[in-house]
């Protein structure tokens, strides 16, 4: 049998992702438009769900494909928000210039970190970069052109900077949370298409395999630390213009981390779609049961941990893994094959 | 120079509740290679329990409320390692620290829930004021001194139990080969219920000298968590005795923090962990192996 | 009525099937050998029967009662030890707690005990407070054989005994296995060297990619048949 008589056909796309495809544009329209008829609150909720969204998807970028399982990305969300209070208050930056470079200061700094943090294995590595969390809140604590312990608010002059041609000062910040959040998703997803990302998921499935197969585990994972980095200092810094109030106790809040890790947890690692699912979850559960106090987040710590135990891959992961459906392809399967002239497809039926 | 010593000595002192802190972890990350997130809640819990115990039945002492609360922590140990975090034993590292998180979650809103956000205090009676004179005009508190004998005595009985026992045989022998410890006849899951209880029973322990200590809420626990976890890797990986001295460089490196700054104790601690982290990544101590 | 008794034995990895309806059995006393190419069971057989791989309850019948399916660790309770592939010694436990740890499931003393060890393997008394990683690869295999009879077992497993050893070293623990056979133990032996298995076997079972592809004794086997069965022709 030789090669010329084997012609293959490899495709990424299943049909559930061309329907999600279609209606995807759609749905970004309405998105977009939706500042004209939904009231502050709905835009408000909006906001937060787009933030919840990104950081869920760069956590499970980290976690579930990288393998590095932190505890501590809060650091780069309160060090994002004070990288932008810094460049706005005491440099006089325009905000949304100063958005960028929270972001790229971030990933220059999460350079050493990593440096510190891959030292450790494991789980002693998640909780050092909780330790390096806690030694960004201490330190910005001392800070006292900050505000310190007690924090500071976004000038006044600074909030009017951010209205663009006719866009209003919210509608011009919801729609870059909108915008964040497809780039961080868009992004893992391209990510994981390309070359990098075969190394990723090949990590995600078994690390020792990956290596042998001659993938740079330590280069990769450093790589998506970075980026991850670059992302969540950006939400962060969006987070806090949002916010227009920064103090250390809030912007390096470990609940940040807690929210994240039960909406990955729950929607699904090691998937796209999972945190998606994940997050309009949290947000289900937010409505229905923050009156209760504490008794939310002891739920919630139940329901993650219940998820954990039981169903590890998460809903999304279940559902996917039980119906093959999958919205964002990653995997490359072979859908035809025409071998010595007999067309066979995925099933390996001729056809 | 006075001072500088007393507060070295205040330091090495220290180290005794650090390393009563971290010995649970060390011995739980040792037999099953478990850390558990939630350790430091898990303190916390048990100073709320001895707070608890103690106005309940009326009792003079914190210390009193151990000889109930150690078994019944034991048995919580147990219970949550059989039930909850035996199922996340593997290769795969997610699991665990996941369902740990959770735990500490769990544990810090029930703690909430409970008792409210308000911070509390165990009293240490006359043991907590008293001193012994020292020359060159130093003192040294009696709480401190009982701390760090504490601490030692309880690593001591911890290594007592692994290299003179037969449950200890069985710990480093699973620890090594899980498999072929069960062709001998060791019940793994049975066994690393007890190893999370005896850890939680130090775990105890450790709870009532630190809530004496000082005031806590049910949100101190990730602190001390992050002390214990320092003290193991400022100390080594694999060996309690140099846990105990990461413990003591640990407390001795905040407290010149301290003198230089109230702000800056416990980032002087942070630094000195990550300088060791930096210089030395496996501890100043290590055991060979691992 | 056979110590061991096996029937129809089926065990899987996930979805690999690597055991096919196997049906074998020995008697108290007898020492089995089991020969085929690497890949065929015979690690995986020894490893259903010591409860290592699960399989169904009836296919195994330990002294009249049904052992399949049942934990590593209650296994040796009942009377089967296993001498695992490459010895696995627990590298940081010297060689007497080695040992000792073989005596963990024992609530009684029988006929093996530390002081009788010693006796059949005077080398390891002499080591006996070395760590075990740090031993020869024969003294190894000493501590190994030694462990699995310190839980004075009715049936004595041995998994690629030879395995890794030089022939000097082979030909002094066949020598031991000799005396332990005097006692009356029974002994399965998966075997890599077939001329060695068949010099001490009563019995031989050749496997054959999951399956027994020859039985019998001995010298009633020729070595065509023999050939042909352990590489399937």
């Amino acid at each position: 049998m030789s090669a010329e008589k084997i012609k293959v056909l490899v495709q990424r796309s299943t049909r559930t992702s061309r329907v999600a495809t279609i209606l995807f544009v759609p749905l970004v329209i309405i998105l977009v438009l939706a500042p004209r008829w939904l009231d502050r609150g709905t835009i408000s909720m909006l906001v937060e769900f787009f933030f919840y969204l990104a950081l869920a998807q760069l956590w499970n970028l980290l976690a579930g494909y990288a393998g590095v399982v932190s505890l501590g990305q809060h650091a780069f969300i309160g060090l994002g928000g004070y990288v932008l209070f810094g460049l706005c208050v005491i440099a006089e930056w325009h905000p949304l210039l100063a958005l960028c470079v929270a972001g790229v200061v971030c990933a220059v700094v999460a350079i050493p970190v990593a440096a510190l943090v891959f030292r450790l294995q494991g789980a002693y590595l998640a909780i050092g970069t909780w330790v390096i969390a806690e030694v960004f809140r201490l330190a910005f604590s001392q800070v006292t052109s900050l505000g310190a312990g007690s924090g500071i608010s976004l000038p006044v002059s600074v909030a009017q900077d951010i209205p663009i041609s006719s866009l209003e000062r919210d509608t011009v910040l919801y729609l870059l949370s909108l915008v964040l959040s497809l780039f961080v998703t868009f992004g893992a997803y391209w990510l994981l298409c390309s070359r990098s990302g075969l190394a990723l998921t090949a990590i995600r499935d078994n690390e020792g395999a990956a290596r042998s197969t001659g993938v740079d585990n330590l280069r990769v994972k450093l790589l998506i630390f970075v980026a991850t980095a670059f992302g969540t200092g950006l939400v962060g810094a969006l987070i806090y213009l949002t916010k227009f109030r920064i103090s250390p106790p809030a912007a390096f809040d470990i609940n940040w981390t807690s929210y994240v890790i039960f909406i990955v947890v729950i929607g699904g690692i090691g998937t796209l779609e999972g945190p998606i699912i994940g997050t309009l979850v949290f947000f289900l559960l937010r409505q229905y049961l923050a009156d209760l106090g504490s008794w939310y987040l002891i739920i919630l710590g139940a329901v993650a941990v219940a998820v954990m135990l039981k169903m590890p891959l998460g809903l999304w992961g279940a559902f996917s893994k039980r119906f093959d459906v999958h919205i964002f392809p990653t995997r490359r399967r072979l859908a035809k094959a025409e071998v010595e002239g007999i067309v066979v497809n995925d099933k390996a039926e001729a056809v | 120079m006075t001072g500088l010593l007393d507060t070295i000595i205040q330091g090495i002192l220290l180290g005794g509740l650090y390393g009563l802190f971290a010995a649970g972890l060390s011995l739980a990350f040792g037999v099953m290679r478990l850390v558990n997130v939630a350790h430091g809640d898990f303190i916390v819990l048990g100073a709320f329990l001895a707070l608890y115990v103690q106005r309940v039945l009326n009792l003079g002492s914190p210390f009193t409320t151990l000889v109930i609360l150690i078994p019944v922590m034991f048995v919580i140990g147990y219970v949550i390692q059989r039930l909850i975090l035996n199922p996340t034993l593997g290769d795969d590292i997610l699991r665990p620290v996941l369902v740990t998180f959770g735990l500490s979650v769990i544990v810090e809103n029930v703690l909430l829930q409970a008792f409210s956000a308000d911070s509390q205090k165990l009293q240490g009676g006359s043991l907590e004021i008293t001193s012994i004179a020292l020359p060159k005009g130093l003192a040294v508190g009696w709480f401190p001194l009982t701390m760090m004998a504490v601490c030692v005595a309880v690593i001591a009985i911890l290594q007592f139990i692994m290299y003179r026992t037969k449950l200890g045989r069985a710990f480093r022998a699973t620890s090594d080969d899980g498999m072929t410890a069960g062709l001998m006849g060791v019940n793994s899951q049975h066994l690393f219920a007890i190893a999370t209880g005896i850890t939680l029973a130090t775990v105890m322990v450790a709870g009532v000298f630190t809530g004496i200590r000082a005031s806590f809420d049910p949100n101190s626990g990730p602190d001390r968590l992050i002390f214990a976890f320092e003290s193991v890797i400022i100390g080594g990986l694999g060996s309690l005795w140099g846990t105990l001295l990461g413990g003591v460089l640990l407390g001795v490196a905040q407290g010149i923090g301290a003198r230089l700054s109230p702000d800056w104790q416990i980032l002087a601690g942070h630094l000195a962990f990550l300088v060791v982290l930096m210089v030395k990544p496996s501890g100043l101590f290590p055991k060979r192996g691992d | 009525m056979s110590l061991l008794e096996i029937r129809n034995l089926s065990a899987h990895y996930g979805d690999f099937q690597a055991l096919y309806e196997v049906d074998f059995h020995a008697e108290q006393g007898e020492t089995v050998a089991i020969i085929g190419a690497n890949g065929a069971g015979k690690s995986t057989f020894l490893k259903s029967i010591s409860g290592v791989v699960r399989v169904k309850k009836e296919a195994i019948t330990f002294n009249g009662e049904a052992i399949g399916g049942v934990r590593s660790c209650d296994v040796v309770c009942k009377g089967v030890a296993l001498v695992p592939e490459g010895r696995r010694l627990f590298t940081s436990l010297s060689v007497e707690e080695n040992l000792l740890m073989g005596a963990y499931s024992q609530k009684q003393a029988g006929t093996w005990t530390l002081e009788t060890v010693y006796e059949l393997f005077p080398r390891l008394e002499e080591r006996r407070k070395q760590g075990a990683g740090t031993l020869s690869g024969g003294e190894q295999q000493m501590v190994a054989v030694g462990r699995a009879l310190m839980s004075n077992p009715k049936l004595l497993m041995f998994d690629e005994l030879s395995l890794g050893l030089a022939p000097k070293i082979i030909l002094h623990i066949y020598e031991t296995l000799a005396k332990i056979r005097a006692l009356g133990t029974t002994m399965l032996l998966v075997e890599q060297d077939i001329r060695q298995a068949l010099n001490v076997a009563d019995r031989v079972y050749c496997f054959q990619e999951g399956r027994v592809s020859l039985q019998g004794r001995p010298q009633d086997l020729t070595q065509d048949q023999i050939s042909r069965a352990y590489f399937g022709v």
